[in-house]
């Protein structure tokens, strides 16, 4: 594994995007800088500038407003970046599927490394998205 | 000569104190808020991935500007330790280093300045306008309390600030006390820390004037900012602790000194909330400045 991949994987910065979710996934993330699950611990940190970001989370049902939005902010993160969809909505568009605003799901839009499934997800689950999407970077080079 | 000085002080040694110290405070900070806070070379893991990270240069920014800024903010912090260390350990000083390093210390925040009006953004430009307002704000009392060891040693130049400290140290007496608080409060501002990181606010204006560097020339801020987290208590130290010392239980004093330094400059982080601009701007003209023209009183009168 290259030098700049690994030290990528000891340091990611979060960005954190809501494309039109209800905030549940939104708190529940927020949960994992608590002392409780403190994820600076594996280097993380939530940062709030889509420039520092290495890995962008994206909740919420990628509604017709937001996706323009989020388009452009895919394009702005500095490359390599990585791309974790938190939540039902943002994984299959969840209870929002047949809603005249939710067309596509995210993973039509762009592509995506790790979903955490949940409505909302627990932190244990977030934490356990990071380790294996940790494992999967690094397994694949 | 003058190059390994740069290369192997003002750079390499600052570099690696200032990320050790940038450790300790986040690993403060996360036991202050009973968390476990992070391993120990994450400050370095975080350098070498920002490298490793492509640059963004957003559209319409005054692009050479832009990519230089980050480059004269370190030169300034390098220039400046080097002058220091040297004082410390070769008296190798000239007459006046001490307006010098005055200097040069604002070139840091001059640099985050350019950066934010070079970037094109409204939040970096109102983060740098609040840097501008705050170097104008701190930059008065700081002069005056560095002056109160010029004063005591009757000199301009550090090394014989060092020197005439070899007998008692300058924080001893009652103004070198009061110049003290009214250069740590200074420094915390200098460093951006909370209460006084108002031009990097992260809640309101998300990192201000670097919020749209990424990869490298982030990299260089963030390097810049931990080396000055290490030069300026290093400053500090040199004005009013005699620098450091490395005979028998003296080396002991200039690490508890240099961990106390660092400790207050941390605590005052972990228990205050973000001032605004105007209250900083009176905090520092008002009390700051007074105990400072005090402190001088004093020591223009021997104490
Ligand atoms: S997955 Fe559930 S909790 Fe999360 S945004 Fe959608 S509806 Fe809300």
């Amino acid at each position: 594994m290259s030098l700049k991949l690994k030290a990528l994987l000891k340091s990611p910065w979060v960005f954190h995007l809501s494309t039109g979710s209800c905030n549940n996934c939104d708190i529940e993330t927020l949960d994992c800088l608590t002392p409780r699950f403190d994820i600076e611990r594996f280097g993380m940190l939530l940062v709030g500038s889509i420039k520092h970001a290495d890995v962008l989370l994206v909740s919420g049902s990628c509604n017709r407003m937001s996706v323009e939005r989020m388009k452009a902010l895919y394009e702005q993160v500095p490359k390599p970046c990585l791309v974790v969809a938190i939540g039902t909505c943002s994984g299959s568009r969840g209870i929002f599927k047949d809603s005249y605003n939710c067309p596509v799901p995210l993973d039509k839009i762009i592509p995506v490394d790790v979903y955490i499934p949940g409505c909302p997800p627990k932190p244990e689950a977030i934490i356990a998205g990071a380790v294996k999407l940790i494992e999967k970077v690094g397994g694949a080079t | 000569m003058t190059f390994i000085y740069l290369l192997v002080f003002g750079f390499a040694a600052t570099a690696v104190l200032g990320l050790i110290t940038s450790w300790i405070d986040r690993k403060v900070t996360a036991r202050v808020q009973y968390r476990v806070g992070p391993p120990f070379l994450q400050p370095f893991i975080d350098i070498v991935k920002l490298l490793g990270k492509e640059t963004v240069i957003p559209a319409g920014a005054s692009k050479v500007t832009f990519l230089i800024a980050p480059v004269i903010g370190i030169s300034g912090v390098i220039a400046v330790s080097t002058l220091l260390w040297v004082n410390q350990f070769f008296s190798d000083g000239f007459m006046g280093d001490w307006i010098v390093a005055i200097y040069l210390l604002t070139i840091p925040s001059i640099s985050l300045i350019l950066a934010g009006f070079a970037s094109r953004n409204p939040l970096a430009s109102l983060g740098a306008s609040r840097e501008m307002k705050l170097v104008i704000a701190y930059e008065l009392p700081f002069i005056l309390a560095a002056l109160v060891p010029v004063i005591s040693a009757q000199s301009i130049r550090l090394g014989v600030i060092i020197d005439s400290q070899a007998g008692g140290v300058f924080a001893g007496s009652i103004s070198g006390i009061l110049a003290l608080i009214v250069a740590i409060m200074c420094v915390q501002a200098k460093l951006g820390l909370v209460p006084f990181d108002i031009p990097e606010a992260e809640t309101e204006i998300v990192e201000g004037p670097i919020v749209e560097y990424s990869g490298p020339g982030l990299a260089i801020f963030k390097l810049m900012k931990n080396m000055l987290l290490f030069t300026l208590p290093f400053f500090l130290m040199i004005l009013f602790f005699g620098g450091i010392r490395l005979h028998g239980i003296n080396i002991l004093w200039t690490v508890l000194e240099y961990v106390g330094i660092v400790a207050i400059i941390t605590v005052i982080r972990n228990t205050n909330p973000r001032v605004r601009i105007d209250q900083a701007v009176k905090f520092f003209w008002g009390p700051m400045t007074l105990i400072a023209v005090v402190a001088v009183v004093l020591a223009l009168n021997g104490l």
